[in-house]
């Protein structure tokens, strides 16, 4: 039964990912409850919600983030597919997630070196040395992420030369230079100011077709403007997940309803 | 009205400047300066003393005697001013430590930074501490009467007193000095450098060694120099273990005086005061003084530019 | 992307360089734990024999077997007494200028970079400067005052640092508070700033002391070098004023010279004596720096600004 339900849904519905029933841990403190919810495949998918609903908390579950910091505990299931695997599992290797999906963080952090060698990171990951596969994905990481008009010429200064919106852009090329399958953003925009927000706005509509994304954001109308889908969480907990415009028009759920025109506190 | 205020309450018709309390606070103000300015004082009392007598003493030696002679006897009759033999036996004793503890600090900082578990953590880094604590005369017994014999085992040519055995006990005594400043240094780079590098699929010791350490490049660096700096002004352990002779030599297996050593070994005798062996020992104080300075200057100067990136 | 198979032999590859890595971690600090065991062991076993009763009430001797340490540890006490009463004012109240009362200038960034400096100077060159200043040029011979000053000199960064890092971690609402209530600068540093960082003092003076304690080269360098057997005159006495200073210009040894002096005889009867008193000094050493650790792990656990 299970099994035949399990292929159809993979068959038929374009799903590139699967939450079911996941509980998180932090310690005994219990962070997410019970989530269930679908990625799907080249589609946006925003995260929304008061602060510390566990929106940032859920997304960094799906490259195994918690994985780095001791008395974490995941429960429950996010598939991935084709593979029609658990991510969470034991088994699977938190480092290979973290190849296969990607982030970008709420802060800018490129790291210490050129902008050149921050790109080429993920590769160099990989083992990757030969410089002509370096140097393609390099430029190519930098146009999907319309920076390489900015920088071409100067490759390699220093990564923290760039400005605040660069540096996000950066960020978002470091992470497509690998080709991963979803992209997760946490906040992305929140550290900067209203003309860089706008073009890393412009940048996610633009790689819809090329990745699966999932955005956090505490900004709706950002979410109401790049998502295809959005999910509104409360301590914790999925309210309500549906079509974007469902969601902004005629949310199902009253608290949804409140929180989107502003009557939520 | 004033007169119905208890008398402790000043007058509160009148909001007055008391003459006495601002003198008070003064006169402190100025005591507590005047403890600052001390460490000022003590700079220039230091740098005027070791001035004074090794002016003297390059009034009977030439500059250039004092750096191109090779041997240094000022004892003798046949007295030799060349500082090099000590130089030499300094940077000896302390290239052996640096090859023991920049290493070994590097790595203990990096596991502990970036790989041991909270509790390995916290037990290692006391421990390290109270290693680091320990006189240095204990270690220089210990270079002396263990190291020595065990490494005579594998070199039975090694003579009883050798810069190499000195070297290697300086290196394990500097490595809590190294590994902590390391550490700290790896530990200020942000949690989101490394975030950033574990989403991308990175190890944990490519993260370390691509990501944190270039990060605290400058922290790393002035670890090192200050760690070059302890090496170069260490005294017990090579007066000790290395023996108080001069030898101009590069070979680690021989016995030979460091600048320090050397000071040791004219304090021990019982030289008058004024004499012009008297006066050796502030030159060689003075060559001292100016070599460790300029590593702490550059080690600092690099500490403080990784405080402010961060 | 690169197949799967491919990439999880990278994986495999650069976890197994983790795997060294941690191994090689260990094992460095292993050779720490070790050679720490070692010189304890050793130690141990060629000291505690000669760890009795008489070894500590005995002078040293010209026969090993019944020399003893009670003029270093007289001396080592009467020395430590001079550095901490001179050190301790002098570093708590620089640590209050630079962090309370210090303007932006200059002469403030001057005497920051000398702080810094100074604790980066070889004790050996405080052993030169007390040699010329307290020795010779003020008169003070080769005495307990002129080896109590040095090391004072020597440990003063030490507790200017830690006193400026205790004042420092108090929240600025304190002192807030105390200015709203109408104390003056000095109320507040005294009444308030002082006793919440007490125990950050006390953990950096201890550190300093016991670093003093185990210093040899500047002791050595003032020429303080010779066979004691005798203790300096007595600082308390039975008629008035009860008190006397005879002993801040008495000759004197201390702990760790005596220990270097018998290290340097041939003789292995004084090899022994130098274990034990290594011993000694290592165990007083261990003891003040473990209870400034311990002070501090307190002082962390129990204050939450």
């Amino acid at each position: 039964m299970m099994q035949i339900d399990q292929e159809a849904v993979s068959e038929q519905i374009q799903y590139k990912s699967e939450v079911k029933n996941l509980n998180f841990f932090y310690g005994n403190f219990n962070a997410l409850k019970n989530i269930n919810m679908v990625l799907h495949d080249k589609k946006i998918t925003a995260l929304i919600g008061p602060s510390g609903c566990g929106k940032s908390t859920f997304l960094r579950c799906f490259n195994r983030m918690h994985d780095l910091y001791p008395g974490n505990r995941y429960q429950g299931e996010i598939m991935l597919h084709p593979d029609n695997v658990n991510i969470l599992a034991q088994n699977v290797d938190p480092i290979e997630v973290r190849m296969r999906i990607s982030m970008v963080f709420q802060k800018p952090n490129p790291f210490p070196k050129s902008i050149y060698e921050n790109v080429a990171y993920g590769l160099r990951v990989r083992g990757i040395k030969q410089r002509a596969i370096l140097d393609e994905s390099v430029e190519l990481a930098l146009r999907n992420s319309a920076l390489w008009d900015e920088v071409k010429d100067r490759q390699h200064d220093l990564a923290f030369n760039l400005s605040g919106g660069q540096q996000q852009r950066l960020c978002i090329a470091r992470a497509l230079a690998t080709d991963p399958e979803i992209l997760l953003f946490d906040e992305p925009t929140s550290a900067l100011d209203p003309i860089a927000t706008a073009s890393i706005e412009e940048l996610i509509t633009d790689l819809k077709n090329k990745v699966t994304i999932l955005i956090v954001t505490h900004n709706m109308q950002q979410a109401a403007r790049v998502s295809d889908y959005t999910a509104y969480m409360y301590l914790g907990e999925l309210i309500e997940f549906n079509v974007t415009d469902t969601i902004f028009i005629k949310p199902k759920n009253k608290q949804t309803e409140d929180y989107i025109t502003g009557r939520f506190g | 009205m004033a007169a119905e205020s208890p008398d402790h309450l000043a007058d509160p018709g009148k909001l007055g400047y008391s003459i006495r309390r601002h003198l008070h606070e003064r006169f402190i103000e100025v005591l507590l300066f005047l403890s600052a300015v001390l460490s000022v004082a003590i700079m220039l009392a230091i740098l005027a003393m070791l001035l004074k007598e090794s002016a003297v003493f390059f009034q009977h030696v030439s500059l250039w005697d004092f750096l191109t002679d090779t041997q240094w006897t000022p004892l003798f009759d046949d007295a030799h001013y060349g500082i090099l033999p000590l130089v030499a036996g300094t940077i000896v004793s302390s290239l052996i430590a640096l090859l023991v503890a920049l290493p070994l600090g590097t790595i203990i900082a990096i596991y502990l930074s970036e790989f041991a578990p909270f509790t390995v953590r916290e037990i290692s880094k006391p421990f390290l501490e109270l290693l680091g604590g320990i006189p240095t005369v204990v270690y220089g017994y210990f270079a002396l009467l263990f190291v020595t014999p065990m490494l005579q085992i594998f070199f039975p040519e090694l003579p009883g007193f050798s810069l190499l055995s000195a070297g290697l006990v300086m290196g394990i005594m500097i490595i809590p000095y190294v590994s902590s400043m390391t550490e700290d240094a790896m530990r200020a780079v942000p949690m989101n450098l490394r975030e950033g590098s574990y989403a991308m699929g990175a190890t944990r010791l490519q993260t370390a060694i691509r990501v944190v350490m270039p990060a605290a490049f400058s922290g790393i660096a002035a670890a090192y120099i200050l760690g070059i700096s302890r090496a170069v002004g260490e005294t017990m352990v090579v007066a000790i273990a290395a023996g108080m002779q001069p030898n101009l030599t590069w070979n680690p297996m021989e016995p030979a005086a460091t600048i320090t050593a050397y000071i040791v070994q004219v304090s021990l005798g019982d030289l008058p005061h004024g004499s012009i062996g008297y006066q050796t020992i502030f030159a060689a104080g003075l060559t001292l003084l100016i070599l460790t300075l300029i590593f702490n200057i550059i080690g600092h100067l690099l500490r403080k530019r990784y405080r402010e990136i961060y | 992307m690169n197949n799967i198979e491919e990439i999880r032999r990278i994986i495999g590859q650069h976890k197994r360089w983790d795997l060294i890595f941690v191994i090689a971690g260990i094992f460095a600090l292993m050779i720490a734990v070790l050679t720490f065991m070692a010189l304890f062991a050793h130690m141990l076993i060629d000291g505690m024999p000669r760890l009795s009763w008489e070894f500590f009430t005995s002078f040293p001797s010209r026969r090993p077997e019944s020399a003893g340490i009670l003029s270093a540890w007289v001396g080592t006490t009467l020395v430590m007494l001079v550095t901490a009463l001179s050190a301790v004012p002098l570093g708590i109240g620089s640590g209050i200028y630079l962090e309370e009362y210090a303007p932006k200038n200059l002469v403030t960034e001057i005497i920051e970079i000398n702080v810094t400096n100074l604790a980066g100077v070889p004790s050996i060159i405080y052993g030169l400067l007390a040699l010329g200043l307290f020795v010779y040029q003020l008169g003070f011979g080769q005495s307990i005052l002129a080896a109590g000053l040095a090391l004072a000199l020597l440990i003063l960064p030490v507790v200017i640092v830690a006193t400026r890092e205790a004042i420092r971690s108090i929240p600025v609402a304190i002192r807030e508070g105390a200015y709203a209530l109408g104390a003056t600068k000095w109320q507040t540093v005294f009444d308030h700033l002082l006793p919440y960082s007490s125990a950050g003092i006390l953990t950096g003076v201890i550190i300093g002391l016991a670093r003093a304690i185990g210093e040899t080269a500047p002791i050595i360098t003032i020429g303080a070098l010779t066979f004691i057997a005798f203790l300096p005159p007595s600082p308390v006495k039975s008629e008035f004023p009860f008190v006397s200073f005879e002993w801040l210009t008495a000759p004197f040894t201390v702990m760790p010279i005596q220990m270097f002096n018998w290290v340097s005889r041939p003789e292995e009867a004084f090899q022994l004596n130098a274990a034990a008193a290594g011993l000694v000094l290592v165990v007083m050493t261990l003891a003040m720096n473990g209870l400034a650790i311990y002070l501090r792990y307190r002082m962390r656990k129990n204050i939450k600004w």
